[in-house]
């Protein structure tokens, strides 16, 4: 096998072991457009980056960061409704970063790589990045799983029983900013919350435990991402989409299995 | 205003939440305007009122997840407060079994989850997965929940809103024999009056401050409360009984017939002036 190829699949199966639980807690707290709206924003963070001159994964990350704390405080005016002010922040930020990446005179940009990744570049640093970060992240994930977990069941509730929910709510979103960071370059920016959703919701058919569910949605994700960069490999299909569709169709599958029984 | 400040069995000692002159504002609209409220240990506080007279923002005043404009919020130090929120939505991704929502909270051992289990009337489904529940089984295992937490104050928050008829009574009764059994204070808000009532020691009619306060059979006969919920609500079944299809023709009893019928000819809430 090409060094490229071995590259890409472990940089796509770092990025998928961590998409799988976290997005387990996107589909559980309905957030899939809050995380479309943080990966548009991440063009908006490249642009930033090439700019700045720092590391455009730091810097993806940190607009991320910064959106989060933006919709927070908006949401405390509760004069629209969440989902308005995300396909505000969402769409507003992808345009600014389309203009930013246009107006980028010194850096030449592949636009279309950071839209729909380019996993096949990535490069041995990448790869430290992916599962350093990775690592890091699931790590932070653990740690909150218990609180986090409660607060998806009913948030006062967790807050009377001493629960930081502010914090933990914060922490989260930093997780899903680094993660948005992390899958890019394999996925891009614009399919990175399939990354996210597709595998949790195959997992939910077959998990008893929220455990299970997130553990099962990472080995779903990694799978994906071979049978994605198999096609993509053998059929010269762009290897991002190969994966989303992958993932789609195992997802499909999943659905053909009859269903355990609930009770 | 009449003011809560007869209690059965008051105790410095006993006491575990209390309010003075709670104010809580939203904007320029006063939702709560000097309300003293107190709960004691062994004790059931029912709050009652119409939509909107801040029911539920004095609750999440004294849970702590309302900060008050003014006056004060008090808990007895270390005080532990079981709480029972007004509607549980999991979401059905979430492969979530009852056991497990009961150790969300703490280590609790599967003898602790049977035992609690059961005295919720609620055996057998420990392991049902919390989707699956019916309205009344769900409030029933979020009642376990708060039990598990070994709580001195339960707080309950329309505790029989998806519960059908039948199993209001029953959950009204188990809320008032674990009261009993545990000794701890409980303050709730209701909006069915006649299933309430049986079992709670205080009444506090609540719209925008308390309107009247003390045992259910005093102020039923409170004039305030009476112009808030129109007729004598503990009188129900007799008024039924009574209100026939010629109820305004018969002549038996006339005075009760006549106290009644005064009751509830008055379109009750709206013409109503508001008192305070």
């Amino acid at each position: 096998m090409d060094d490229f190829l071995l590259r890409a699949l472990a940089g796509g199966i770092g990025v998928a072991l961590v998409a799988g639980p976290l997005g387990c807690f996107v589909v559980w707290r309905r957030m899939a457009y809050f995380g479309d709206t943080l990966s548009h924003a991440a063009l908006l963070g490249i642009a930033l980056g090439f700019v700045a001159g720092i590391n455009l994964m730091l810097a993806v990350a940190l607009v991320g960061l910064a959106l989060a704390g933006v919709l927070v405080l908006m949401q405390r005016q509760r004069k629209l409704a969440t989902d308005t002010l995300l396909g505000l922040l969402s769409h507003t930020t992808l345009s600014l970063g389309l203009i930013a990446v246009a107006l980028l005179q010194t850096v030449r940009v592949d636009l279309m790589s950071y839209l729909f990744g380019d996993i096949l570049s990535v490069s041995d640093g990448d790869l430290a990045w992916i599962w350093g970060g990775g690592a890091v992240v699931l790590a932070a994930l653990a740690w909150l799983w218990r609180p986090l977990l409660a607060m998806t069941v009913n948030e006062d509730l967790a807050r009377v029983e001493g629960v930081p929910v502010l914090a933990t709510q914060l922490a989260f979103m930093m997780l899903m900013a680094a993660t948005i960071a992390l899958a890019m370059k394999v996925v891009g920016v614009l399919l990175i919350t399939a990354l996210l959703i597709i595998p949790a919701a195959c997992a939910r058919r077959f998990a008893r435990t929220p455990e299970i569910m997130a553990v099962m949605a990472a080995v779903v994700g990694a799978l994906s991402v071979c049978g994605g960069l198999g096609a993509s490999f053998r059929a010269d299909l762009p290897a991002g989409p190969a994966v989303v569709v992958a993932a789609a169709a195992l997802f499909l599958l999943s659905q053909i299995f009859p269903r355990r029984e609930a009770r | 205003m009449p003011s809560d400040q007869q209690h059965p069995q008051m105790s410095p000692d006993a006491l575990l939440i209390k309010t003075a002159s709670l104010t809580v504002r939203f904007g320029r609209r006063a939702v709560l305007q000097a309300v003293d409220l107190t709960v004691s240990a062994g004790e059931v506080v029912t709050l009652v009122g119409p939509n909107g007279a801040g029911k539920s923002t004095l609750l999440r005043s004294v849970l702590g997840l309302q900060r008050p404009t003014d006056g004060m919020v008090w808990r007895k130090p270390g005080l532990r407060i079981g709480y029972m929120p007004q509607r549980l939505a999991v979401d059905g991704t979430l492969p979530l079994t009852v056991r497990r929502l009961l150790s969300l909270w703490g280590p609790v051992t599967s003898e602790a989850v049977a035992e609690t289990l059961g005295e919720v009337g609620a055996a057998g489904l420990a392991d049902s997965p919390v989707q699956s529940l019916s309205g009344g089984e769900l409030q029933r295992v979020m009642l376990a929940r708060a039990l598990l937490r070994r709580p001195d104050l339960l707080v309950l928050d329309e505790p029989a809103q998806a519960v059908d008829v039948a199993g209001q009574a029953t959950l009204y009764a188990l809320i008032d024999a674990i009261r009993r059994r545990h000794g701890c204070g409980v303050l709730m808000v209701s909006h069915d009056l006649s299933y309430a009532i049986n079992g709670t020691d205080r009444l506090v009619c609540l719209n925008g401050h308390v309107c009247c306060a003390g045992r259910p059979e005093d102020v039923r006969g409170h004039p305030d409360f009476q112009a808030l919920f129109g007729i004598d609500p503990l009188a129900m079944p007799a008024w039924l009984l009574a209100a026939g299809p010629h109820s305004h023709g018969d002549t038996s009893a006339p005075g009760g017939q006549h106290l009644h019928a005064q009751g509830h000819a008055g379109p009750a809430v709206k013409d109503t002036p508001t008192h305070g």
